[in-house]
């Protein structure tokens, strides 16, 4: 066969298999939907974060702003300090509530920030005080036989 | 005469896990000489092309190419000696996956910077040379056994080697492909000044065109000379060898085994 | 004593696995060292993505689609009992990306292109065509072992990704066209579950490690076979046995250090 030919149909092939990868980047995977460049660190101290995992996603009113990056266990405070990534283009007063919620009933947890009222923003490296730790479905159900037990017991 | 000689082979030993192959093979090729190998199949005479092309190291004794000793040469000069030789292999070998012209060019392709039309001019050169102009667009699967040992001929000369060796050149060719390779190796020799060896079992064809014979069984050379005192000589294995008798000193049966204890045969 | 006969003929088997183990290691290195040309004279390189890369897209490009397709439907089925059918898109692209497109591009391309490699190269053997080279003071394993690895090192992470993406697409079509699953889950879950780092370069990772294994495999059994017709036929044999046993279990290792603990 002509090398010319030959280069043509390497060279369609190639840019096919390039092709390929970017729309399994930019279609398939997240990076047609988050910039992972362009974002600012923030933390948070949770007593219990059930079964959160690095690359969980951060939302706030349902909408994707960032990842957890890192999750390690505070020796001092004995809480878990979780570091998170948020896009640059969302900002959040100092007062914002981060809650672990997990979505649909089985589904994976993640994080949900819930603004507060404050005119501060927070910035790079600060950390988010007010925190609510996952609900871990046996203390839930812990919860609601002692409930029951104590309405019963007033009776 | 020894110091203008391009190959002389000095008590060659060789064996493989203790077999011997070859037994104090002593050869001298003078440049410019056509000369063959003669055997039995299977006898080591290709064992000594592999010597001469440095492809295996004898257990004892050197090969001598050019003056310089061919097992102890570096990797880089075993293939400088080797762009200096050319060796046609028992069926051609040639690139199956390459045309006519592509297979007489690699060689000029590897080793030069030559522009391509200066290559297409050489190779053209090449292919007229063993009769095969036109044929350069054809895939080898496309040639006649006889035209493709001919394109392998030209592929073999196309750097214009000082050596040039031919593995059984005549093996499963028709009478005529065979009178036209043999003749093509005689000229080609005169014409490009080299030095040849054939390795061969066709005698008839190979005494037509040599001018030193050495006949080689069982790893040691057991006769030599011009073709002429071959054809005359009267030692009972060159006889046989030459004119194809049956029996001889050479034994139609294998030498194993009792036939008649087999077949329960009292004697 | 059939005992000592089968004793010896075990020894005798592993002493060769381990020494053609060794052969094959030094195959593998002697090809990395003699690569200068596969880059230098590119086109060397090229003509054999054409052998290997193009021939095998209609065959990577079918399969894709089509495995694709049967996860949709199977991922659909299973899904629906857990009222999850959204996350449909996630499970397809998830199960293509991270594992079925890498390993079963790999095998195919063991069976389309390594056997063929392994056949040419035993067969340029058989016919003198790889000592003629040397005769002719050519590297047989610079002109025709490196280019033929490095065209399969190339081809089988792009051969991969063509066949994810087909994948996806065979999904959306059973999963979003045939069966109605929601267009905008199908992709947002998918986008939601599938992490550029952590799935897709990890499968491109792992299709670069099947492509040089089963290149290795196949340029190894051919340049090792026996010049004889069986000879031959027992290397392709070989090649595409050793390369499915290498790919899984390579997929195994991989997966365990990269999927590990999440």
């Amino acid at each position: 066969m002509e090398r010319t030919t030959l280069d043509l149909w390497v060279g369609a092939f190639v840019v096919a298999g390039i092709a390929a990868l970017v729309v399994l980047a930019m279609k398939v995977g997240n990076l047609g939907t988050y910039n992972v460049s362009d974002t600012y660190q923030l933390q948070a101290y949770f007593t219990n974060i059930g079964g959160l995992k690095p690359k969980a996603s951060i939302k706030s009113a349902g909408v994707l702003v960032g990842r957890v990056t890192g999750i390690t266990l505070d020796t001092e405070r004995y809480e878990a300090k979780v570091t998170m990534s948020i896009d640059k283009r969302y900002r959040f007063p100092k007062d914002t509530f981060a809650n672990i919620l997990t979505s649909g009933l089985l589904g994976e947890q993640y994080i949900g920030l819930q603004p507060g009222g404050d005119d501060a923003m927070l910035k790079n490296g600060d950390e988010m005080k007010h925190t609510q730790s996952a609900m871990v479905l046996e203390d839930l159900i812990g919860k609601f036989m002692y409930s029951k037990a104590a309405e019963n017991g007033s009776k | 005469m020894s110091s203008q000689a391009l190959v002389e082979i000095r008590d060659v030993n060789f064996a493989y896990d203790n077999r011997p192959i070859l037994k104090g093979i002593n050869m001298t090729f003078p440049r410019g000489k056509l000369i063959a190998i003669m055997g039995l199949s299977g006898c080591g005479k290709t064992t000594i092309l592999r010597h001469i092309s440095g492809v295996l190291k004898p257990t004892r004794g050197y090969v001598k190419v050019d003056g310089q000793v061919m097992h102890e040469l570096s990797q880089d000069n075993l293939y400088r000696m080797r762009r200096k030789m050319g060796m046609l292999f028992q069926f051609g070998a040639l690139f199956t996956d390459m045309t006519v012209y592509d297979n007489v060019a690699f060689q000029m392709r590897e080793h030069t910077d030559l522009p391509e039309d200066i290559i297409r001019d050489l190779v053209m050169m090449k292919l007229h040379a063993v009769g095969l102009y036109g044929t350069q667009d054809l895939m080898p699967a496309e040639l006649s056994g006889g035209m493709a040992r001919r394109v392998a001929l030209a592929r073999t000369v196309a750097l214009d080697p000082m050596l040039i060796m031919y593995d059984e050149p005549f093996a499963g060719l028709d009478p005529i492909s065979l009178t036209v390779v043999g003749n093509l190796i005689r000229r080609l020799n005169n014409a490009l000044g080299a030095t040849s060896v054939l390795v061969t079992h066709d005698v008839q064809e190979s005494l037509k065109v040599v001018d030193y014979v050495y006949f080689v069984s069982n790893g040691a050379i057991i006769a030599e000379g011009t073709a002429d005192e071959i054809r005359a000589s009267d030692e009972a294995f060159v006889r046989q060898f030459v004119h194809g008798e049956m029996d001889g000193p050479i034994p139609f049966h294998y030498p194993d085994g009792d036939y008649n204890k087999d077949l329960n045969l009292r004697a | 004593m059939p005992v000592i006969k089968n004793l010896r003929s075990i020894g005798h088997r592993t002493v060769n696995a381990v020494w053609r183990l060794g052969f094959a290691t030094r195959f593998f290195l002697m090809t990395l060292f003699y690569s200068g040309p596969s880059f230098r004279r590119f086109h060397l390189t090229i003509r054999e993505m054409f052998f290997t890369g193009v021939m095998s897209l209609i065959i990577i490009l079918v399969a894709g689609t089509f495995v694709g397709m049967v996860l949709g439907l199977q991922g659909y089925e299973t899904l629906k009992r857990y009222g999850s059918e959204s996350a449909l898109g996630s499970l397809v692209a998830l199960s293509l990306v991270r594992e079925l497109g890498p390993v079963l591009a790999a095998l195919l391309f063991a069976s389309r292109a390594g056997s063929a490699m392994t056949a040419e190269i035993g067969l340029m053997k058989a016919t003198e065509q790889i000592s003629a080279m040397e005769i002719m003071a050519v590297n047989p394993i610079a002109r025709v072992v490196a280019p033929r690895f490095w065209a399969g090192v190339i081809s089988m992470p792009l051969l991969s990704a063509l066949f994810s993406a087909l994948g996806v697409f065979g999904g959306y079509v059973v999963g979003v066209v045939m069966i109605g699953v929601d267009e905008g889950s199908f992709w947002s879950q998918m986008q939601a579950a599938v992490d550029f780092q952590h799935d897709i370069m990890n499968g491109v990772i792992k299709s670069v490690v099947f492509g040089v294994a089963v290149t290795v495999i196949s340029l190894f059994e051919g340049y090792d076979a026996p010049p004889t017709a069986e000879g031959v036929s027992g290397a392709t044999t070989r090649t595409v046995v050793e390369s499915s046993l290498a790919i899984l279990i390579l997929d195994f290792i991989l997966t365990a250090f990269m999927f590990r603990g999440d």
